[in-house]
């Protein structure tokens, strides 16, 4: 495997983008959707509400496999063929979306009760309360769980490999495969994901103690 | 005084006052509104289903029939038997990482943290790929079951033994220091106080983690193991109804991973 130094590294720094590019995606994506399913979770609206519920019922209780294999292998049957990143990156984003919902809706309980009061004694509407007041309030709660939930959304993104997105995990078995030098490969592979989820639990501390509100 | 403690149990009403007859007026509208955009998406769903012969008759028809049904049933028991075995190993291994995480002697601790570490930041299904490829190449081959197994073992007890530690160091310190003071000694005090009453603090959290082996049990599919999924998987191709087998199997899953967490938040509920 040594003499071929450049070719490995070439492969699993290919796979190595491939991974942060859809980790990214998949958690700007997840963070975006869970604030949203979480706003319908909370407003007065019934059937919204509902649907919000449903949402988390069945995302968060269903194998992120069986899902990706559900929209790579599924959804082409009803003519909804897209790219195979776009609809891994998707799949995951929806999955970790019930997550980061109920990190939000956690976060959000977190939040003494009179603040809420106080706010609509003064007047604010639920936009306004929401914004102003719970919010800020709420967020530094939410950063050590979203912190565990980016990392979870990497280690996942392995999950793809499954389904035949060459990321990290499947350029090392893809080089076990080629060079016979198995131990190897995965070893190298495993220390960069130990880097990367050290890396991210180091920065969700620090900006956790960033975001600390005297109370 | 009673509408507030309804209320107080209805986190609804947090954010905003019991609505007015305006407010009242524009929740009615956006009720009917988001009721009329759900119906547009149900009904933009069962034409495209409609349209590539989707919600024909022999997509569906296997379903009914016995011997199917026996088929998924069968991978339905493997994946509870993965689960339930894989359960079985990684719930004690949890415990004894997080005895050495809470050692006494140094290295021990060292040990059982560099595990934890290790093991919480592989991906499973690297750790799949090493009992796959990785160790046959080096003469360690092990039954297809327990490729699926051990790797989910290795990497849920890590998890397992971060719950237990919690649990642990969730007790107030009181009752460590009054076992002490009774003389007892460390190991008596963790086998005799510390744990029945961490056990107990964290039985919920152990009963989530079940929906997280099950999860992972769906790995099978990648080592060809016949549980659910993989089940469903040869279903499909073999029938040229994938989209329909893969919806069964995972109703299937939502249905007994929703039972699991169910149980998980009535445990919560009753210790509360």
């Amino acid at each position: 495997m040594f003499t071929h130094v450049d070719a490995v590294a070439g492969q699993l720094g290919r796979g190595l983008l491939l991974t942060l590019a859809m980790t990214a995606l998949t958690f700007t994506g997840a963070v975006a959707g869970g604030l949203v399913v979480a706003v319908l979770r909370i407003c007065p609206v019934a059937p919204l509400r509902a649907f919000g519920a449903g949402y988390v019922a069945v995302f968060r209780n269903i194998p992120l496999l069986v899902l990706l294999v559900l929209f790579v292998f599924g959804l082409p049957d009803l003519g909804l063929l897209y790219p195979l990143f776009a609809t891994v990156t998707t799949a995951m984003a929806l999955y970790w979306a019930a997550f980061v919902c109920e990190v939000v809706r956690s976060g959000v309980r977190a939040v003494p009760r009179g603040q809420a009061e106080a706010a609509r004694a003064l007047g604010l509407g639920f936009g306004q309360c929401l914004r102003h007041v719970i919010l800020p309030q709420a967020v530094r709660p939410m950063v050590q769980p979203l912190g565990s939930i980016f990392i979870g959304c990497a280690l996942s993104t392995s999950l793809a490999a499954a389904v035949g997105v060459a990321e990290l995990t499947g350029q090392a078995e893809f080089l076990t495969l080629r060079y016979d030098q198995p131990l190897t490969s995965f070893a190298l592979t495993t220390v960069v994901y130990v880097a990367l989820t050290l890396t991210s639990g180091l920065v969700a501390g620090r900006v956790e103690r960033k975001l600390a509100v005297a109370r | 005084m009673k509408p507030l403690t309804k209320a107080r149990r209805d986190d609804i009403h947090l954010l905003f006052d019991p609505p007015g007859p305006r407010a009242r007026r524009r929740i009615r509208i956006a009720t009917a509104v988001s009721l009329a955009v759900f119906a547009a998406l149900l009904a933009f769903a069962v034409r495209q289903f409609a349209a590539h012969g989707q919600l024909d008759a022999d997509q569906w028809r296997m379903f009914c029939e016995w011997p199917i049904i026996r088929f998924l049933l069968s991978g339905l028991g493997q994946t509870l038997l993965v689960t339930a075995v894989a359960a079985a190993l990684a719930f004690p291994l949890g415990g004894i990482v997080a005895l050495g995480r809470l050692a006494r002697n140094g290295p021990t601790r060292a040990l059982a943290r560099t595990y934890v570490e290790l093991f919480r930041s592989v991906p499973l299904l690297l750790l799949l790929y090493v009992f796959l490829f990785g160790l046959p190449g080096v003469g360690l081959t092990f039954p297809v079951f327990w490729q699926l197994v051990i790797p989910i073992v290795l990497g849920n007890a890590a998890v397992v033994a971060e719950i237990f530690r919690a649990g642990v160091l969730s007790l107030p310190r009181g009752q460590t220091e009054a076992a002490y003071s009774l003389g007892m000694t460390h190991r008596q005090t963790m086998s005799g106080v510390v744990f029945p009453q961490a056990l107990r603090a964290v039985s919920p959290a152990l009963v989530s983690q079940l929906v997280r082996l099950l999860k992972d049990s769906t790995l099978g599919y990648v080592v060809s193991y016949l549980e659910l999924l993989h089940q469903a998987k040869v279903l499909g191709e073999y029938y040229h109804a994938v989209l329909s087998t893969c919806l069964v199997a995972a109703a299937c899953f939502i249905a007994v991973n929703s039972a699991l967490s169910g149980a998980a938040s009535w445990l919560e509920a009753r210790r509360a």
